[in-house]
């Protein structure tokens, strides 16, 4: 069991001006998930009468991307390859401090404590992120054109991001060309997604600039805290491709 | 009322076709003028939201999440069955059929189940279309995998993570529609009551969960696409924030709700580790095609274990008991969910349990990555009897058919399932029980449309694996939008339906009412108290084994819990902000009511059948007894008043096609 201390962003509103607030964590199971830490802390407010501390999570295993903290300056934590929900807390110990904060960017504007709006991932998306074949079922036979699997194995692995934001919160310059970058890849490696290829970068990225994501300087932090493993690779991918996009445009 | 549920005549393989030829269509011009509100943004309710804007209706979507690409299908893990025969082992629609009304325990409706295999060869058509990125072979052509209670490979896969690939499929699909400004997306929007005027569905109350307004949407349809409520049992597989709600609000509004107590409690979960746990983890079906589920045979190893002085690999091969081969030896690791779950509560009811809680089984792999690494091994022309290579390499093919899901136990559990076996446990799934639909997918309500999970219709009383998102997808794309044309052909000359109806006053001053209660109750206990409680009441008397005294109990019970938690719940804040404390007070409020209905209706329905296991009605050797003469039907429930007043009405089943048998997979 460990006690640690919390160090919490608390902020009321979008417009309010946000603090940190400290707070005593006694018997913490190195089992929990650092989620379940949050639940006692939040328990423990209430029954205090504090406002509870308004956090993002949904699915608790790794994959629906809706959990989101920043904590001790780390997207998702200090383990790899996790989102916060598949943090455990035996990656922490007895009498340590843990620093508790949103994902901050411009583009990701506070609604409440650690909870943030991330719909201008939503809105990136909408700007060309899909093929345009309608939902009839009308379409050739699933097997008709057959697929280099290592270029399909590719497409999966670009396909894998969770759109969590972790890339833009922790890039200095809050870039979002990781999680675009892999939708472009996704689609571009796909014989499928090739053939309306070049309206796409081209739409994604004005959308991008548009919603206020910073520019990418390659410094590759994105790739390290990505809780998917999204490879930077995918941005040398995406550029390429806009680059021809531009010149074909 | 009397329940009809409209399956259209003739022979079974050409109703559906004959039926789309018949029904009424909506031309492209007055389709603009008809609005549909679409609730969830699941494999069912994004693929509904995207084909029916894609057709040409004004379609509004809600989903409680901060995206619709969060929605919890995009969990489902293993993968999507479909009638290909791409692999040539004999499978074909009427397999696929035959399959998952034997799976389901004969508990379900022969039509949807006969339509939900005709369109399923075109949802892997439509998905590749779509970018999604299924597993492929060398050759270039896609993989399947086998998945339990079938003798045929008809599963197509995206190695651990085919639910999220599906629904970001359907999210793009989406997403060109948001895009052309043909569907509406509310995010952060919770359905908090259905609106009906004049017996019609024509709305929703909905609450934006960031400013806490309550806002009206008229619509000339609405769809449920909520998912299910495995959540009344507050630990499952799903979702923090699946939940009943929406589907419970139309259910007082007057939907039927159909066999309530039929739940599927999944095999291979992750174990219990404590009193803090929040959810479980559910490791997928798939890991049976290369997984042995075994417990000792000896009780002296048990012990061993449990107090760490012996490891699971240090036990003999003659000293494990492979229940489910020995007992089940046809279908082996592979027999269905119901039955796989069974077996592990009996071992471990037994005393055979290898964990501290005495609820675990091992699933184990060494077996499969013995055998893969011998293939690589000769493959590649490399020595088959060096054993380090050749688990090397075994662990290598594992790696890429299972890597996310093994890393994720090991983050969790803290060992590693490539060198020691997985520890499992049953837990709560799915719910094949859910809004009872007509063969158009229509409710009890004229207009007030249910689909995915949030239905009843395809899986009787046990789902097969890789059977949610076959049919979620199938609603979505390839019926409802056929089917809902059938009624708003009648709506083209309706018009806007006005917010300002008395009905629409009604619905938000009631909602306001219930949510003013929660804030300004000053109550001793926070909600997870009262979702704890009720959860345990569910796990421990509606849950794996059920009998008439337990169930008994739980509807007083439950009943008692509710009337506390109106009177002690403390729920923080105001109604005019973020604040998803009250946003889960609403939610259990419902499953509150929803709990005593299940165990009214597990209680109602003395006989076992797929999930629901009376033990009142057993075999000698223990396996599920059905009682065909009394219990061929679905019971739907109508709300009158409280769940204890609710009201049964019985559709009868009728097997034309398929003969009922006793369900053996020895």
């Amino acid at each position: 069991m460990m006690n640690l201390t919390l160090k919490v962003w608390r902020q009321a509103n979008a417009d309010a001006k946000g603090k940190m607030e400290t707070y005593q964590m006694k018997e913490v199971s190195p089992d929990m998930s650092f989620l379940e830490m949050m639940d006692v802390l939040n328990e423990q407010l209430i029954e205090k009468g504090i406002d509870p501390v308004a956090f993002d999570h949904d699915c608790r295993e790794g994959i629906c991307g809706m959990c989101s903290m920043f904590i001790n300056g780390e997207a998702h934590g200090p383990d790899r390859l996790v989102t916060t929900c598949q943090l455990h807390m035996r990656k922490f110990k007895d009498g340590d401090t843990i620093t508790i904060e949103p994902f901050r960017a411009k583009a990701f504007p506070v609604i409440k404590d650690l909870t943030v709006d991330r719909s201008s991932f939503d809105r990136i998306q909408q700007a060309g992120g899909f093929v345009s074949v309608n939902t009839s079922g009308n379409t050739q036979d699933a097997n008709a054109i057959p697929i280099d699997k290592h270029d399909a194995d590719k497409a999966f692995d670009a396909a894998a991001c969770i759109g969590c934001g972790a890339c833009v919160a922790t890039c200095k310059n809050a870039s979002a060309m990781l999680f675009v970058s892999a939708k472009v890849s996704q689609y571009a490696l796909l014989p499928q997604g090739k053939v309306e290829a070049t309206d796409r970068v081209l739409n994604m990225v004005h959308q991008m600039d548009m919603e206020g994501f910073g520019n990418c300087t390659n410094t590759g932090a994105c790739e390290v805290e990505c809780p998917k493993g999204i490879s930077l690779e995918n941005i040398a991918r995406m550029n390429r491709e806009y680059l021809y996009a531009s010149l074909k445009g | 009322m009397a329940l009809d549920s409209k399956i259209p005549k003739g022979p079974l393989a050409d109703k559906w076709t004959k039926h789309k030829s018949n029904i009424n269509l909506v031309s492209p011009a007055n389709k603009r003028l008809i609005d549909v509100i679409v609730v969830g943004t699941g494999l069912a309710g994004a693929s509904a939201s995207a084909t029916l804007a894609e057709l040409g209706y004004n379609v509004k979507t809600f989903c409680f999440q901060d995206s619709p690409r969060r929605a919890h299908s995009i969990a489902a893990q293993g993968g999507i069955n479909a009638a290909k025969n791409y692999q040539g082992d004999g499978d074909s629609t009427h397999r696929l059929f035959y399959d998952t009304i034997k799976g389901g325990d004969y508990r379900s409706r022969e039509a949807n189940v006969h339509r939900l295999a005709e369109v399923s060869t075109n949802i892997i058509d439509q998905c590749v279309a779509q970018g999604v990125p299924f597993a492929r072979d060398y050759g270039g052509l896609l993989d399947n995998r086998s998945f339990g209670g079938v003798l045929v490979s008809r599963t197509f896969y995206a190695k651990g993570q085919t639910g999220q690939q599906l629904l970001l499929g359907a999210y793009s699909a989406m997403n060109r529609q948001i895009g052309r400004g043909k569907i509406k997306m509310y995010n952060r929007h919770e359905m908090m009551d259905l609106v009906v005027v004049e017996g019609k569905a024509r709305g929703i109350i909905a609450r934006n969960l960031v400013n806490g307004k309550l806002e009206r949407h008229s619509a000339h349809a609405v769809v449920i696409a909520s998912g299910g409520y495995g959540n009344v049992f507050f630990l499952s597989t799903n979702a923090m924030g699946s939940n009943v709600s929406a589907a419970w609000k139309i259910h007082k509004k007057g939907a039927y709700f159909a066999n309530p107590c039929f739940t599927q409690i999944h095999p291979t979960c992750i174990p219990v580790s404590g009193e803090h746990q929040s959810k479980l983890t559910l490791m997928s079906e798939s890991l049976r095609n290369d997984g042995r589920i075994w417990v000792p045979k000896n009780l002296e190893d048990v012990k061993a274990i449990r107090e760490g002085k012996l490891k699971p690999t240090e036990i003999a091969e003659e000293n494990r008991d492979y229940y489910l081969e020995r007992r089940y030896p046809a279908f082996g690791n592979l027999v269905p969910r119901d039955v796989a779950s069974r077996a592990a509560k009996e071992r471990c009811d037994e005393g055979y349990g290898v964990n501290k809680t005495g609820e675990a089984v091992y699933l184990d792999f060494a077996a499969s990555i013995q055998r893969y690494g011998k293939e690589q091994a000769h493959v590649k022309g490399l020595d088959e009897n060096d054993a380090a290579l050749v688990k090397k390499l075994g662990q290598e093919v594992i790696r890429a058919k299972y890597g996310n899901l093994f890393q994720m136990y090991e983050k969790i559990v803290d060992q590693n399932p490539y060198e020691t076996p997985m520890m499992i446990y049953p837990a709560v799934h799915y719910t094949m029980g859910g809004v009872w639909v007509d063969y158009n997918l229509m409710t009890s309500i004229p207009g007030c449309y249910a689909i995915g999970e949030a239905n009843f219709s395809d899986h009787g009383a046990n789902r097969l694996g890789a059977s949610a998102l076959m049919q979620g997808l199938a609603d979505g794309y390839f019926v409802l939008p056929y089917t809902i044309g059938d009624y708003l052909a009648d709506d083209i000359r309706t018009g806007k339906i006005d917010t300002n109806l008395p009905e629409f006053e009604t619905a938000e001053a009631a909602v306001k009412a219930q949510l003013d209660a929660f804030v300004s109750n000053n109550g001793t206990h926070t909600v997870d108290y009262y979702h704890k409680k009720l959860g345990k009441i569910m796990w421990v008397k509606c849950g794996m084994s059920r009998n008439t005294k337990g169930l008994n109990e739980a509807i007083s019970e439950i009943k008692a819990l509710r009337e506390d938690f109106y009177k002690n719940v403390k729920v923080p804040g105001t109604t005019s902000e973020f604040n998803p404390e009250l946003a889960k007070a609403a939610r259990v409020a419902d499953f509150l009511e929803l709990g005593e209905l299940f165990a009214k209706d597990a209680l109602e329905r003395n006989e076992s059948c797929g999930g629901h296991f009376r033990e009142e009605s057993q075999t000698p050797e223990g396996e599920a007894l059905r009682d065909d003469k009394n219990f061929t039907f679905v019971s739907a429930w109508e709300y009158k008043g409280e769940p204890a007043k609710a009201q049964l009405h019985k559709e009868q089943l009728n097997y034309e096609e398929i003969e009922v048998k006793t369900r053996s997979y020895k």
